[in-house]
């Protein structure tokens, strides 16, 4: 990382995923300077995740509707059963198309299309969960030039996540959730 | 792919065979995708060329130009077929408590559902209008342009495990009924009440293409638009708004919105949440 701030944050999260969230997504601050797209897996609909994490962010949080512009100081959490992905024009784009790894929304599918639209100028954080979504992705986010952040899986929830995005990532930095919030906050600092 | 993927992606080589394939499918077929979001475009046609074994799209081009095969196969890629029987039930439920006391007004009512896949939505409207009373006097409008989707649309046959999660969704709906009384079993299939597509009309018809052909009180355009560009969006809603009788009404999928729409101010909110417009008097 070289400390200036990426254009775009992109978050996956699976098994334990309210729990790590909570322990970063609160901490920023309203004027946060980067827009920041999620993607959970839970079994509940993402909606009520969105909810809650409204109730308790100074960020807005919202789940988009199509073509709607990513804009900063704004958490995008992927609509249940949607894709999530971005065009190159900045705008989001969501498709029903078949779910990826048994997962609609999928990790992958963001991190893919965020790789393309945003190259180097893109930081990743893959959080705690007991599949494999999102380590394809992440290592096209590294082969266009963004970073990846990982919770260390020593501590992660469900370790299987992190930790097969870091067998794929060769620069990936493990990092408590702490740290990852830390991060996080010196981006908006700089 | 790996090195190519920097940012701006000008004169990117797969982008340009993208661009050319797509010229080349409208040319020759008419078919015309070149307005397609392009994410979602690219994504699909990676996939086609990896499952179908291409090593590159100029390859997929040149089959597809000189293999009228390999474009009904293209389409199961280009065209994404996902639906439901009763998707969002709480849309069906709008439309029933909210929607059909006005379609109860008009002797007569023709409804078009444009982007029909595989007809899991026609099946969902004849189940709700006949349980409302209204079947009669409806002639639905089905439309899609994959032929091969409209061909199990008009056959109203789906796999008997789909059926669990249809059933579910038509109670959500505030079904009258039980979802058993519209169908009989064969081996694995759920075979539909024939009575239930007496008044569909399932025609080829695209909405980038092709030009409004009646006027009806309601149109059902769900998770198609999200597949297009802005641009192609606008003439999509165009076609519905000059399609729609002064206040018929336009209902979307849960994640589309008309808030971008050039014709925005042709149509109000009428149930908000469910993204069901109604057309404003012009
Ligand atoms: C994801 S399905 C939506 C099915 C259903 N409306 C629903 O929401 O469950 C999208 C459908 O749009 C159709 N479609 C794509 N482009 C179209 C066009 N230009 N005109 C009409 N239909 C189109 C596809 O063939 C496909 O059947």
């Amino acid at each position: 990382m070289t400390g200036a701030a990426p254009r775009a944050i992109v978050i996956g999260a699976s098994a334990g995923a309210v729990q790590a969230l909570s322990d970063i997504l609160p901490r920023l601050p309203a004027d946060y300077p980067v827009p920041i797209l999620v993607v959970v897996h839970v079994p509940a609909a993402p909606s009520g995740l969105t909810r809650l994490f409204a109730a308790k962010c100074a960020v807005a949080v919202v789940e988009p509707d199509d073509k709607e512009r990513i804009a900063p100081g704004t958490v995008y959490f992927a609509p249940p059963a949607y894709h999530l992905m971005v065009e190159r024009e900045g705008t989001i784009a969501l498709s029903t198309d078949e779910p990826v790894l048994f997962s609609r929304p999928s990790i992958d599918v963001l991190f893919e299309s965020a790789a393309e639209s945003f190259g180097p100028e893109l930081l990743a954080v893959v959080l705690t969960g007991a599949n494999e979504d999102g380590a394809r992705g992440a290592a096209l986010i590294e082969q266009a030039g963004g970073s990846v952040l990982v919770e260390d899986p020593a501590s992660a929830y469900a370790a299987t996540m992190p930790a097969a995005a870091l067998a794929r990532c060769a620069d990936a930095r493990a990092l408590s959730l702490d740290s990852i919030a830390d991060h996080l906050l010196g981006l908006g600092a700089a | 792919m790996d090195a190519a993927v920097t940012n701006p992606p000008a004169g990117n080589v797969e982008d340009i065979e993208i661009q050319l394939l797509l010229e080349a499918l409208f040319l020759r077929y008419h078919y015309d995708f070149r307005h397609y979001a392009r994410t979602s475009i690219r994504r699909r046609l990676r996939q086609a060329r990896d499952q179908l074994g291409f090593p590159n799209f100029s390859a997929m081009q040149e089959e597809v130009l000189h293999d009228e095969d390999m474009l009904s196969r293209l389409l199961d890629y280009l065209t994404v077929q996902v639906s439901e029987m009763f998707r969002d039930p709480s849309y069906f439920l709008a439309l029933r408590e909210k929607v059909v006391p006005h379609l109860r007004t008009y002797p007569s009512l023709k409804i078009w559902i444009a982007g029909c896949s595989h007809g899991e939505e026609v099946h969902s409207f004849a189940i709700l209008l006949h349980e409302e009373g209204l079947l009669d006097r409806t002639i639905i409008y089905a439309s899609d342009i994959n032929p091969a989707a409209l061909e199990i649309a008009r056959s109203g046959i789906y796999p008997l495990d789909r059926i669990a999660t249809f059933s579910r969704n038509h109670q959500l709906a505030g079904g009258k009924s039980s979802l058993a009384d519209y169908y009989t079993t064969a081996y694995d299939r759920a075979v539909f009440d024939k009575k239930l597509r007496a008044k569909v009309v399932f025609s080829d018809h695209s909405l980038v293409t092709d030009e409004v052909f009646t006027e009806c009180q309601l149109v059902s355009c769900r998770n198609v638009m999200i597949y297009f560009d802005r641009p192609l969006q606008d003439r999509a809603v165009g076609l519905f708004r000059d399609s729609l009788t002064r206040r018929g009404f336009l209902g979307l999928g849960s994640k589309e919105t008309l808030r971008f729409s050039e014709h925005a101010d042709s149509f109000t909110d009428f149930v908000r949440e469910e993204k069901i417009y109604q057309r404003t008097d012009a």
